[in-house]
């Protein structure tokens, strides 16, 4: 692994000034929403860390495909990376979501259909993760991953449309002209330009956090060689 | 609940409830980079000794 290139340098400043802003504007922009109070401020970095657990199971099902088509290393690392920092986001969303609807539903979790299937989506990338480390043949370790990302993706749809296809109590945000649902809301102008800033930042941090972990992987891989080398 | 929500006359104190929201987002994203670094420590230790073996070794 070379030095830190400049670049990552910046866009880690970058990261953590957009994450100062945004967690300023969700505690001080941000109006408090008139029924809920402010346990509604969790919702602006639960969907956006949302958001960032399917892109990175997005990006793990694309590196899979590029994986299949061109057997390059690089894009089995590029999927472990994505599926690896998707799970953190997708547990953040799953929890604060248990956190959001204690008092707002009186439960801490209910089996609709949302948060089932998102609960399933976390658990069969937790599977990808763990299936993983029992290859130890490289090559069949990155086949195999390539494989699961693409046919684990099928949960990730599955998931963002729940809200809209089955009877369901969680709010629809995205895309939503019926705000009907059970616990749904309006948002305001400034809520609005929160959210959409909350999502641009987990974005930025997404980007940040995958090249980070893409040196962690090639270092990985440069120790792996170098004891190869050693043992031969 | 939803109901006594509504029928209050003012937001719901569930500031609580924020704070521990928060408090699993940082702390979620701080473990992670936490863990990255410290994987990346552990590698680049293995690295040097492995490069100190292979000069034994010459």
């Amino acid at each position: 692994m070379g030095p830190k290139p400049r670049l990552l340098t910046v866009l880690d400043v970058v990261t953590i000034f957009m994450l100062a802003i945004a967690t300023w504007m969700v505690f001080f922009y941000a109006p408090m929403e008139a029924v809920m109070g402010n346990v509604q401020r969790v919702f602006y970095f639960h969907v956006a860390a949302g958001w960032v657990g399917m892109l990175g199971f997005l990006v793990a099902a694309g590196a899979g495909v590029a994986y299949l088509r061109s057997a390059r290393r690089k894009w089995d690392l590029v999927g472990l990376a994505a599926v690896e920092i998707g799970m953190v986001f997708a547990f953040v969303n799953v929890v604060t979501g248990a956190i959001w609807a204690r008092p707002i539903w009186n439960t801490w979790w209910t089996w609709d259909p949302r948060l089932t299937t998102a609960t399933i989506m976390l658990l069969i990338y937790a599977a990808y993760l763990m299936l993983r480390q029992g290859i130890d043949d490289p090559d069949r370790r990155a086949r195999f991953g390539a494989v699961y990302a693409i046919v684990g993706f099928l949960s990730v749809p599955l998931t963002f449309f729940s809200a809209r296809l089955f009877r369901t109590i969680h709010p629809v945000v995205i895309g939503s002209n019926q705000p009907g649902a059970e616990g749904a809301f309006d948002m305001t102008p400034l809520m609005l330009q929160t959210f959409l800033f909350s999502l641009l930042t987990f974005t930025i941090i997404f980007a940040d956090l995958m090249w980070r972990r893409l040196r962690l992987g090639r270092l990985a891989d440069e120790v792996e060689q170098k004891k190869l080398e050693l043992t031969v | 609940m939803l109901m006594s929500l509504i029928l209050q006359q003012g937001p719901a104190e569930t500031t609580n409830y924020m704070v521990f929201g928060y408090v699993i987002i940082f702390g979620s994203m701080l473990l992670y980079v936490i863990s990255l670094y410290l994987r990346q420590r552990s590698l680049k230790q293995d690295l040097t000794l492995i490069e100190d073996l292979q000069e034994g070794q010459v």
